[in-house]
């Protein structure tokens, strides 16, 4: 008994050791429960404000998780496409191929309006099944919201696989997390004035931000605001040329730094 | 005779300082199976990489079939040369016949069926088509990945320890078909092994590098005779134990 015991806890070095040299693995500790804290935080300060019945309740919660999920699978239908390459250690039979680094990068977009696609109708059926709620009653002001969200989440997933292809395995975890790094300030799930000040001027530079505000105001006026979709189309640009821009920079560096092949170790 | 791959006062420093590969200079002519050899951290990974483009050189210039690698043509150049390296794999989900599809496609082979049945057949695939990648033996994903180096009917063909993850039938079979394939169609091989006999076998001229510099370079006889000893195996020991500053001997 005191063998196993002894073993055990000298297994715990094994991880202990990966933990003390990788700061993505020790940030990830970290990472989910400060996340759930703001994310869950602010909604109850929302919930809280209001004396009476929540208005359009169901339209809220159900409407802005559907429409989160297309910026999130935007962002992970690249990123995990990428790491089915790394894992199966197949980076280099592409580069070495006359596929270049950008239409590689097209086809991880493809990859991710079909992955998007299956996810979304299977998430807007079982929200009419089990909810009565239909999206569609959005109207024609959700195309630019699912426009903006999609660019949004391309912008986010060409910088991680850029991260993650400088860095392999040490930078995986972003892959999974990264978007919601960015939750608490896109106001997901309330409004930005929830947040305290100095979290709304932050919150005014990420698009997504305005994408939800602009959801809410169509779910209680009908209408969306002109300026929510120019600053969220706006800032998408201004983020997707710079993401493009940053995954041209980092391939250059990998192949300067011999870094391919070693990709996924 | 025509050359194929051309290495230009080639250098490789990485952030580290070391020099990965100091300054070579060579020619491979088209038809010409050349090895590069050396001990491990010699600078043959880094030498192939940096031919294939996929590590920029510090300086110098790489030439494949007349195409500088690192310029605007570098597509150009790629889609007439393959690799094949046993440290590189498929994707394991993917059968081999959706493997070999998903490689000709990005190659733009015009007749792709005729030319998987093809390859399939020469490399014994046809039993294992629709086994998924994962499935395989080491041995079969060599030759699935030999197939798909084969796809473009290359004209430079980069192999990298092709045959380390098979066993010495299977591996004097490769050698015996890639030496067949090669001489049929006309095509270069730049090969590294660390299989002495495999190199004698296989390559018409010898490359030796030791710490990123061409040592000896020659038919494998010259090579041996340059770096002394009775054989291939024997002139690397002597240079690898060297390097360590052990009795060499004889």
């Amino acid at each position: 008994m005191e063998g196993s015991v002894y073993r055990a806890f000298a297994y715990t070095t094994r991880h202990i050791y990966l933990y003390r040299r990788s700061l993505p693995r020790l940030m990830e500790i970290f990472y989910w429960p400060m996340i759930d804290l703001l994310v869950w935080g602010f909604i109850s300060m929302f919930l809280a404000s209001y004396k009476g019945a929540l208005p359009n309740f169901v339209a809220f919660f159900i409407g802005a998780l559907i429409l989160w999920d297309i910026l999130f699978r935007c962002q992970q239908g690249l990123s995990i496409s990428f790491l089915e390459d790394m894992w199966s250690r197949n980076l280099l039979n592409i580069f070495v191929s006359p596929f270049g680094p950008f239409e590689y990068v097209a086809s991880l977009l493809i990859m991710s309006i079909i992955k998007l696609i299956l996810a979304s109708t299977v998430m807007v059926s079982l929200a009419y099944l089990l909810y009565s709620f239909n999206i569609f009653t959005i109207g024609l002001p959700l195309v630019p919201l699912i426009l903006n969200l999609i660019v949004m989440g391309w912008a986010v997933g060409i910088v991680t696989t850029a991260i993650i292809m400088r860095y392999g395995q040490e930078a995986e975890v972003l892959a999974w997390g990264i978007a919601f790094l960015v939750q608490p300030i896109s106001c997901v799930f309330y409004p930005l004035s929830i947040l305290p000040g100095f979290l709304q001027k932050i919150a005014m530079l990420i698009p997504s931000s305005h994408i939800f505000e602009g959801m809410r105001h169509v779910i209680n006026h009908g209408t969306l605001p002109l300026s929510n979709v120019i600053w969220a189309a706006s800032l998408n640009v201004v983020y997707l040329v710079l993401a493009v821009g940053f995954f041209a920079w980092n391939f250059k560096k990998i192949r300067e730094k011999g870094l391919l092949a070693k990709v996924g170790e | 005779m025509e050359t194929v791959v051309e290495a230009i006062d080639l250098l490789k420093v990485f952030d580290d300082g070391i020099h990965a590969v100091d300054g070579i200079s060579f020619k491979m002519k088209k038809g010409e199976v050349l090895g590069l050899l050396g001990p491990n951290g010699a600078g043959k990974t880094t030498t192939m990489h940096m031919l294939l483009g996929l590590t920029t050189p510090t300086s110098g210039r790489v030439c494949v079939l007349d195409i500088d690698i690192n310029g605007k043509k570098r597509a150009e150049a790629l889609q007439r040369v393959n690799f094949s390296s046993s440290y590189v794999s498929l994707p394991y989900s993917l059968t081999v016949v959706e493997n070999l599809t998903v490689f000709s496609r990005l190659y733009r082979i015009k007749n792709r069926k005729e030319k998987i049945a093809e390859l399939m057949d020469i490399f014994g695939l046809n039993g294992i088509r629709n086994e998924p990648t994962r499935r395989l033996s080491s041995g079969q994903i060599t030759r699935v990945s030999l197939a798909k180096s084969l796809l473009n009917d290359p004209e430079v063909l980069f192999l990298d320890e092709p045959t380390a993850s098979l066993d010495p039938d299977m591996a004097d079979r490769t050698r015996t078909l890639l030496r067949k394939i090669g001489k049929e169609r006309g095509m270069s091989m730049l090969y590294t092994s660390h299989n002495m006999a495999e190199m004698e076998e296989i390559c018409d001229r010898i490359i030796f590098l030791n710490h990123g510099k061409i040592i000896a370079e020659g038919r494998s006889e010259d090579v041996v005779r340059s770096l002394g000893g009775t054989s291939l195996e024997d002139a690397f020991l002597k240079v690898a134990r060297r390097e360590r500053g052990e009795n060499v001997g004889g």
